[in-house]
């Protein structure tokens, strides 16, 4: 049982020579060491999986939202972690906003066909086609619409909780959300009313029509899902790596060519070396110039890049201070 | 010896930390020091806040804005309780729970400890301690935070005065004798002109100790959990029923606190039925043991009715399992407790119905002083007494924190209520 001392030198913190007043008002507990203090990513890891079997075991109807992108492909690392030998216990659900491109819509189907578990796409083309999303163009950003096809899968399917892949280094809205994020029947996030979250212990219940938004990787950072990804031998759309893609300069940003996105006048197109550090709608997510052709060099970049990863690459972020936070209000994910 | 010498710097490790005190305390441009100096400030989020600064006509970039707010808050001007920021050094990789002060400070700080490792309390070198730094300490306390740092703040402006900063220190010491501290380290700084946060600077040369970076990265983090006791709460029980797996029958949770080895004895409480570990089963093969705060799946030699809310412990470590205990409870919600309703304890994996039934008293949180009280409010502290429907299987919190604390949620809106710590059995 417990050991009891006066004198515990061996844990008086390491501020003891801080102008001597380091003080220990009371006995302390002993605790036995323990053989192997996790490291960062593997404390991250076991805080994951536990998130998501708390989803499991408390969410009568949940579903994972996988992309093809790099922090959804953690995302099911984490659940063949959390899971096997059983299966996962949800579906996998991708909101396709119709202008993904094509490797990504690739390697998410054959990723599916590996893990054997279920996928269901929820089509914004059938959105638009039921008149649910009005577009202005055919070539806008459908980033902003994906949230009605996001809320209308939702209510089809029933579903009460759904994984994501965001974290909170991403943009400071993301940085005040909770875990487990309450959104009302109309799939709305409010900032100001959330419930509180304290220790490990998550609140999940909601009524019928409102639903839970779960995002397991919350306290990861850029490096640490390709430190992740590196460790696990995760495979990646290879869009991630650095290739030749003819670009322009829009804004502060490149934007790939494609077929929607075409030159304006004046706009002169460029054969440059870029990767995606996001995979998201084809017509704002902007690449960087980039020489890393493996993963360890996209750590080493990732390790010493000074604009943050929205910043660089997600031009319907920089429409105004606030644009992330008004699309969660409105149901995004 | 030194428990530094000990920690193998082979893998990074993760320390939560929550910064106390408010906006004038400088508590907004310590964070933005601390990230700035460390290089974890991106080139966009500065021409971002340079832009800002320059708008508001300030000389130099106001690091503050860093931790500027959303739109929703400067609207409606409230604060959210709760922003988390994320950097790293070549040592350490850093969770910073950031809760603002004012209003509300009993619930936001309550929160961002529940998980920090330390607490950084800030205090202005020119007001000295305050009756808020008192409350801080308290909380810091209440939630069981292994590690405090009192910042002194500000000593540009007492003229980085040694003898300003000792009286200080001296006085928080006398304030804080009787509180549950165990680590406590003073740093005088000035977060404005970086001296002692990550750089030494020049004004400082009388103190020897370290600066607040250094103190961040080297500060042990091994024994902040309970290392002794096994307890694994069951999450899951898998059953595949595939060929392959077809007798399979394991049980899914995190090792929260202690250690297990294949062939340790086991107990099933509250059932109290026992047995052995069989296998210890993770995707990357079975492994001979493992330690808090690993997630796993056990197996165990026999054929026991194990589900959800079940927790596997050890017999020579055993807890309480009781439907009536007693607890420090902080009211979290703008609805009062009301005595006479049941509300549900969520308590490690296991959901259970509850009374409060009895209030023993309500704390001063400013003096400490003890209250008779019939309700509770939001950013109440108070001991209670419970009553629970089904057993619960627990420890006090202080020497576990992961079998000793609860959340208890309002059966109607569903809403997170209040939070709870479990006292020591009495007698």
């Amino acid at each position: 049982m417990d050991v009891i001392l006066n004198q515990m030198d061996e844990f008086a913190p390491v501020a003891g020579p801080v102008a001597g007043l380091v003080m220990k008002n009371e006995p302390m507990v002993i605790k036995r060491r323990v053989a192997r203090q996790l490291s960062h990513l593997e404390a991250l890891e076991s805080e994951a999986i536990h998130i998501m079997r708390e989803v499991a075991a408390e969410c009568a109807n949940p579903a994972l939202l996988f992309s093809g992108g790099k922090d959804s492909i953690v995302l099911l690392r984490l659940a063949e972690k959390a899971f096997r030998p059983g299966r996962f216990p949800f579906p996998l659900m991708h909101v396709d906003t119709g202008h993904n491109f094509p490797e990504v819509i690739e390697f998410r189907d054959r990723r599916v066909k590996q893990l054997g578990e279920r996928l269901i796409v929820a089509s914004m083309e059938d959105s638009i086609k039921q008149g649910r999303v009005v577009l202005r163009s055919e070539n806008q950003s459908r980033n902003p619409f994906q949230s009605v096809t996001l809320l209308d899968a939702i209510a089809e399917h029933g579903f009460d909780a759904c994984i994501g892949g965001a974290r909170r280094d991403e943009e400071k809205a993301r940085a005040k959300e909770r875990i487990f994020s309450f959104r009302d029947e109309f799939g709305q996030w409010d900032p100001k009313n959330q419930r509180p979250e304290l220790w490990d212990l998550y609140n999940a219940r909601v009524h019928p029509g409102e639903n839970i938004r779960v995002f397991p990787i919350s306290n990861w950072t850029e490096l640490d899902v390709w430190e992740y990804i590196s460790r696990e031998g995760l495979e990646v759309p290879h869009i991630y790596f650095a290739h030749r893609r003819d670009v322009i300069r829009r804004g502060s940003g490149l934007l790939p060519i494609s077929h929607l996105v075409q030159p304006k006048e004046g706009e002169k197109v460029e054969n440059l070396m870029v990767r995606f550090r996001t995979v998201g709608d084809m017509s704002c997510t902007c690449p960087v110039e980039s020489t890393a052709v493996g993963i360890g060099e996209i750590i080493a970049e990732t390790a010493v890049t000074r604009i943050t990863e929205r910043g660089a690459t997600r031009m319907d972020d920089q429409t105004s201070e606030a644009s992330m936070e008004l699309r969660k209000r409105e149901g995004y994910f | 010896m030194s428990a530094i010498e000990n920690i193998s710097f082979d893998h990074s490790e993760l320390l939560r930390f929550i910064t106390a005190g408010s906006v004038d305390d400088g508590k907004s441009t310590l964070i933005g020091r601390l990230l700035h100096d460390s290089k974890s400030i991106f080139e966009d989020q500065l021409s971002a806040i340079t832009h800002t600064s320059r708008k508001r006509g300030m000389e130099a970039v106001d690091l503050s804005l860093l931790t500027d707010g959303l739109q929703a808050e400067r609207e409606q001007g409230i604060t959210i309780d709760v922003a988390y920021r994320y950097f790293a050094t070549p040592k350490r990789k850093f969770i910073i729970a950031d809760t603002p002060g004012h209003e509300q400070y009993t619930r936001n700080m309550v929160t961002g400890a529940s998980t920090a490792n330390l607490a950084i309390i800030l205090i202005d070198a020119r007001k000295g301690v305050l009756t808020q730094s008192r409350r801080h300490a308290y909380l810091a306390s209440l939630v069981g935070i292994p590690h405090l740092v009192v910042a002194v703040n500000k000593m540009d402006l007492v003229d980085y005065s040694q003898d300003v900063f000792e009286r200080i220190c001296q006085e928080f010491h006398r304030f804080v004798a009787g509180l549950n501290l165990k680590n406590i380290a003073y740093i005088p700084m000035s977060a404005l002109n970086g001296d002692m946060v990550v750089e030494r600077g020049n004004n400082l040369g009388w103190y020897e100790g370290m600066t607040l970076m250094d103190l961040l990265e080297k500060v042990p983090v091994d024994h902040d959990i309970n290392l002794e006791d096994f307890r694994f709460p069951v999450q899951l029980v898998c059953r595949p029923q595939t060929e392959e797996w077809h007798d399979f029958r394991g049980y899914m949770g995190r090792i929260e606190s202690g250690s297990i080895s294949v062939g340790d004895e086991v107990q099933v409480l509250p059932s109290g039925l026992t047995s052995r570990i069989k296998e210890i089963v993770t995707y990357e093969g079975n492994v001979e043991d493992a330690v808090a705060p690993q997630s796993v799946t056990l197996t165990i030699e026999d054929h026991l009715d194990i589900s959800r809310g079940d927790m596997l412990v050890k017999i020579s470590q055993l807890p309480q399992v009781t439907k009536e205990f007693d607890a420090m409870l902080c009211w979290l919600s703008e609805q009062s407790l009301d005595p006479r309703r049941k509300y549900l304890i969520k308590h490690s994996t296991r959901l259970v119905k509850a009374v409060i039934s009895r209030i023993e008293y309500r704390l001063d949180i400013n003096t400490l002083k003890h209250e008779a009280a019939d309700i509770l409010k939001m950013n109440d502290i108070a001991r209670v007494s419970l009553k629970v429907h089904q057993p619960l299987v627990w420890d006090a919190y202080q020497r576990n924190h992961a079998t000793g604390s609860f959340i208890v949620i309002d059966e109607v809106t569903n809403n997170t209520v209040a939070a709870g710590m479990i006292c020591p059995s009495k007698g």
